[in-house]
């Protein structure tokens, strides 16, 4: 690990100004940074560490029925919190499906958002990666693709983002709100995180120094409380990132869906939101089959970009199940395999 | 002795101390405090640490090194390379006998596998010997990556594993071929696997004169000392080893690897202690792995469903420099009776680290195709898979017709079917679903595992206060030796384990063997058997010579050890604790030694393995094909069992590494570069509780008067075989689908999708 500075800012903006010189990186619980150092992907020569930062570790609940989540709640914490779960169940499912509880505990809100790819050539730095070293080429391209992206990818970049939090965070219409050199602002968490195009090696929409203080769910997510799903199909039982995963809420009067909501993970650069696949739901009878419609349009860009092309059918399946599964209705109690296809399986009695 | 303990002779008694008691772990405190001392927790005054700088090419020389940048680096003490590293005494190119690999410490600049040592930076934190080994920026002349089939070196072995035949033909396959009425045939693949133990490898050298103490994991302690001692040119009773704890071997640590020379020699070069630790990524290469397969099998079947002919093939990866095969295809020799056996094995070069022994070497690669296959031929016979495997059932072993020490297979396939629910299971696939729709399928596979016997040696102190000390230099990789050899040894001395002192994990002690090939327990534990014996007899001569015992006379009858006391053998009423005779004779102690092996004269006579049947029961997603291996159940027949609680665990990790073997692990390799890409434990997947949430293993008795006067076989890998295949099968059974290549994926299992892949 490189020689760096530890700066430890006691308020907003003075992280804010420690972070706006050159080679700066925001610390949060570390899960993710501390590895990435390790391997040498990030050589930063000053980490500015946030845990300590007064008044981001609340969740706050405003007056219009939106909640506020402060960038340093923790994952566990979050997932954990009575009414948010009621409220955003999806949203707590997909937390509890991502690493393991010793993570979660430390894991942050935004540090769980700015998490970086899990590509292996991302990774090595033996490999060329774009988005690693701009212009140094892609070896995952026509390497160990299996588990890449299908959807928003280019000749540059095939990467996807492995977050499951972020999944139903933009099918809700999630905020982050920002500080930065510049000032304050606010981006959806659906604008948050780029597609590689011809320049993977920008990630995101934040701007050097920028800071994610909050996280906000807009009151209009919660009306998809009683029918809101995270499926997370994975390699292993627990513990592992999604091969494909899916977000799905509906709102629905009389047999009619009145809303829909569908974002899949594992697929793309990005959380990947599928509006049209949404809007052919609205207005139709809730089946299997406007389901297998919508699923089909939620895929119809999907590519291979390698050895990959089973994924686009996995997605396709798995958007048809969240979507019954929302139907059949949110759970009463979180399912014992939070987001696992099994977690209605008899024997397991643990939080995986 | 406690007063509370001496209350005790008031309750009643079980004959003989402990054996067969499931005690938990005398370690356990310990280990759950955090006050057991793993070679890494030592930090010796003065110490440095040492990284490995390694390649990241498959293949090629290194042509070039920043020293000067890595030795500005604050911290950095010294950087060993090719061009400066102080001579050994072994040759690194040269084998050492029984077990020694060819290891890379430096002696030129080739490359030949990634991972790799290309360098050792020694420093005084860990931080800067890692940034320096960073700085070295390493340049390269790159040769090209073989790592695969297409590319690798096929060539011709007379030998695989450690000395075995790489060929054995009973019968005429063709002649047996050409008889049945069905054949089936069939390409398996299964790829290569790290040991990953927990505990990475690691030392902390210290040397005083020629005289050096290294605190590391080890397996093979006496081996170790004797291999280390050639390549430093020193006596071997100079070379101290201690190892308490081993985080995990599984075989990766009983074999020498250049990691660890290299720090043994900084520390020598430097005058001062020196620690290295692999990083879990450095542990990809070095220290061995589970060599990639590719297996065929042919078997003929007749029409009762017996076979005619077994014939398997295994091709197996080792590195372009060395010689270590998986004996995969010798797990078709102790089975399935049939009138022609043929096992033969070829070897594959490859452009990586040479694969070592790694928890049943051999038969678990191998065991997993022919359960595989046996199921395939049970199928196409029309037969249930137990019925299958009871209609081939070996009386004695197949092809050389000698008894087996011992064998209760038919009990454990009896009592885990029952266990299990077997009976009524449908013979046609994807016939069962569960309540929520899940397809479940059923699969069973048989377990073998050999008992090997290694040299040991124990001493055994009877002391004036009636206490013992036993002392024998073992090995407790987290099985439990330190508490299964304190019961044998306790049991010998007609004593309490908690009165019995006992000294292992120090190379200093009397020999206690290898650990590894399931065979500790037995090796160890009978040289502490005869050493308790030989104490005991000591005793017993002191006591029946003097006339003021109660005992006096006894010599020809004998005595018998009991709590404490021996007791003439005629008359129980008749005794004398150890305490009273040795205060008489005036002796704070007596000594009791033995060295102990199989008879040669026994092992040659018989067939000697452990047996089991494993059941699983998998569920499969119809549209996702996720699976689980939601029930396990082993029924083992192991000879006697020592400590059922320890040895149910052990046949759990077992079974457990079987279903990581069937559904879960695997190193991925750019076969562009040979480098692996998931070299960590986040992405090499192994099972999470989440996976294996059914475990159940039935200990099914089992008296052996041939293997060792104690009986003990082993329980250590036996696990693993059968489970692979019992999992595999079970996949096959829920969803029709039969996948040959390890592990199973989601992919193989989508129906009517292109199931091919790299
Ligand atoms: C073994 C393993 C398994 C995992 N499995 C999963 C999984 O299944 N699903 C899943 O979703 N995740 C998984 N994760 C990832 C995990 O969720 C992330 O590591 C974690 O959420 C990161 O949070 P952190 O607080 O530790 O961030 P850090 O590691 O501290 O930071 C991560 C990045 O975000 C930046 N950052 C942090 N906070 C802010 C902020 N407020 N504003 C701007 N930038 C910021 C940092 O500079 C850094 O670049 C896994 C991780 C591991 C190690
Ligand atoms: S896919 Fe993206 S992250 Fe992976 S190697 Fe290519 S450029 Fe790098």
């Amino acid at each position: 690990m490189n020689r760096f500075d530890y700066i430890r800012p006691a308020s907003v903006p003075e992280a804010v100004a420690a972070a706006a010189v050159p080679g700066s990186t925001y610390l949060a619980a570390g899960t993710n940074l501390l590895d990435l150092m390790k391997v040498g992907t990030m050589r930063p020569e000053r980490v500015i560490d946030i845990t300590r930062l007064p008044g981001l570790d609340h969740i706050e609940w405003l007056a219009d029925g939106s909640v506020r989540i402060g960038a340093m709640v923790r994952n566990s914490d979050l997932a954990y919190d009575a009414r948010f779960a009621r409220t955003f169940p999806a949203v707590a499912e997909a937390l509890l499906s991502g690493a393991s509880a010793q993570l979660r505990n430390a894991a942050t809100v935004g540090g769980n958002l700015m998490q970086r790819t899990r590509c292996a050539y991302f990774h090595d730095l033996a490999s060329a990666c774009n988005r690693r070293m701009a212009g140094s080429g892609c070896d995952a391209r026509d390497g160990e693709n299996r588990l890449h992206a299908v959807l928003g990818w280019s000749e540059h970049c095939i990467a996807t983002h492995p977050s499951d939090f972020c999944v139903p965070l933009v099918a809700l219409d999630a905020v982050a709100e920002v500080e930065g050199p510049h000032g304050a602002r606010d981006i959806p968490v659906d604008l948050l995180h780029a597609l590689p195009g011809a320049t993977p090696e920008r990630e995101t929409a934040l701007a050097p120094g920028e800071l994610i203080v909050a996280l906000r769910l807009p009151s209009e997510a919660a009306s998809f409380s009683g029918n809101a799903r995270y499926l997370k199909l994975r390699e292993r039982t627990s513990y592992a990132f999604a091969v494909v995963s899916a977000a799905a809420a509906l709102e629905i009067e009389g047999g009619l869906i009145r809303k829909a909501r569908i974002a899949l993970g594992g697929v793309a650069a990005k959380p990947w939101r599928a509006r049209e696949a949404e809007a052919a739901l609205v207005d139709m009878p809730a089946s299997t089959e406007a389901f297998t419609k919508a699923a089909e349009l939620a895929l119809a860009d999907a590519l291979p970009s390698g050895d990959n092309a089973f994924k686009i059918e996995l997605a396709r399946r798995i958007v048809v199940r969240a979507l019954n599964l929302a139907l059949e209705g949110t759970p009463e109690v979180m399912p014992a395999l939070p987001a696992s296809p099994f977690s209605t399986t008899a024997g397991a009695t643990h939080v995986a | 002795m406690s007063p509370e303990i001496a209350s005790r002779t008031t309750q009643p008694r079980r004959h003989g101390s402990n054996s067969g008691q499931p005690l938990t772990r005398r370690d356990g405190v310990l280990k759950v405090t955090g006050r057991a001392t793993y070679a890494a927790d030592n930090h010796p005054e003065g110490m440095l640490y040492a990284v490995t700088a390694i390649s990241r090419i498959a293949r090629g020389r290194v042509t070039a090194l920043d020293v000067t940048a890595a030795k500005a680096h604050p911290g950095v003490v010294e950087i060993l390379t090719p061009a400066n590293r102080p001579p050994l005494s072994h040759d690194p190119e040269e084998k050492m006998l029984p077990f020694g690999f060819r290891v890379e410490v430096l002696q030129n600049d080739g490359v030949r596998y990634v991972g790799q040592p290309i360098a050792l930076v020694i420093a005084e934190t860990l931080e800067a010997a890692t940034e320096g080994a960073a700085l070295l920026n390493p340049q390269y002349e790159v040769a090209d990556a073989r790592t695969n089939l297409s590319n690798g070196d096929r060539f011709d072995t007379a030998s695989v594993g450690i000395g075995m035949p790489a060929r054995t033909a009973h019968g005429d396959i063709a002649v047996g071929l050409a008889a049945a009425t069905h054949v089936i045939e069939a390409d398996y693949v299964t790829p290569a696997q790290y040991h990953n133990a927990m505990e990475p490898h690691a030392v902390v050298a210290e040397w005083d004169g020629d005289r050096v103490t290294l605190d590391m994991p080890n397996q093979a302690m006496a081996l170790s000392c004797a291999s280390y001692a050639a390549y430093f040119g020193i006596p071997a009773e100079n070379v101290l080893i201690r190892s308490p704890f081993l985080g995990g071997g599984f075989g990766s640590k009983a074999i020498l690897n250049g990691p660890q020379i290299l720090a043994i020699l900084a520390a020598r070069l430097l005058k001062r202690p020196v620690k290295l630790a692999l990083t879990r990524a450095q542990m990809y290469g070095p220290v061995g792995h589970r060599g990639h397969t590719w297996q065929k099998l042919r078997i003929g079947t007749d029409s009762n469903g017996r076979l005619t002919a077994l014939h398997h093939h295994a091709l197996c990866a080792t590195s372009s420099f060395d010689e270590f095969l998986e004996a995969a295809a010798n797990a078709s020799l102790p089975l399935y009776e049939s009138p022609a056996i043929l096992v033969e094995h070829e070897g594959l070069r490859l452009d990586t680290g040479t694969p070592g022994p790694m928890r049943a070497p051999g038969e678990a690669s191998g065991s997993a195709t022919l359960e595989v296959a046996m199921d395939e031929a049970a199928v196409a016979c029309g037969m249930d898979p137990l019925e299958f495997r009871l209609a081939n059932y070996a009386e004695t072993e197949p092809g050389t017709g000698r008894p087996f020490s011992s064998k209760a297979l038919r009990e454990c396939y009896s009592e885990g079917a029952k266990r299990f629910g077997w009976a009524g299971r449908p013979i046609e696939p994807r016939q069962m679903r569960d309540e929520n729709g899940f397809l479940v399928g059923w699969g069973m596979g048989t377990a073998v595992f050999h008992c090997p016997h290694f040299p040991a040696e124990a001493r055994a102190t009877l002391r004036a206060d009636g206490t013992a000390l036993v002392e024998t230099a073992g090995a407790d990789m987290g099985q439990g030796a330190w508490t299964a050899l304190a019961q044998i040894a306790a049991e010998a001395l007609g004593l309490d384990p908690d009165q019995v002192e006992f000294h292992s994990g120090v190379s200093s002690l009397p020999d206690g063997g290898i650990a590894g090939g399931s065979g500790h327990t037995a090796s160890a534990g009978l040289a502490l058997n005869n050493a308790g014996e030989d104490a005991i007899a000591k005793l017993a001569a002191l006591a029946t010579a003097d006339p003021a015992s109660p005992l006096f006379g006894a010599g020809n009858i004998g005595v018998v050890a009991r709590s404490g006391r021996l007791h003439r053998l005629d008359d129980d009423g008749r005794s004398e604790s150890y305490v009273e005779i040795l205060a008489r004779a005036g002796q704070a102690e007596v000594i009791g030694t033995a060295k102990a092996a199989r008879d040669q004269e026994a092992a040659a006579a018989h067939a000697m393995f452990s047996h089991g049947a494993v059941f699983a029961e998998v569920k499969v997603d119809p549209d996702l094909g996720q699976i689980r291996a939601t029930r396990l159940v082993g029924a083992f027949a192991a000879g006697r069992v020592i400590n059922p609680r320890l040895v149910r665990s052990q046949y759990f990790g077992g079974m457990i590494w079987g279903a990581s073997f069937a559904l879960h692990e695997e190193a991925i390799t750019d076969h562009r570069t040979g480098r692996i890409m998931n070299a960590d434990l986040a992405e090499y997947h192994i099972p999470v509780n989440a996976d294996v949430p059914s475990l159940d293993a039935i200990l099914i008795e089992e008296n052996d008067p041939y293997v060792n006067p104690l009986g003990i076989k082993g329980v250590g890998e036996i696990g693993i075989t059968g489970t692979v295949g019992a999992v595999a099968n079970a996949v096959w059974h829920a969803t029709g689908v039969r996948v040959r290549r390890f592990p199973i994926r989601i992919e193989d299992l989508i129906i009517g999708w292109d199931t091919s892949r790299k």
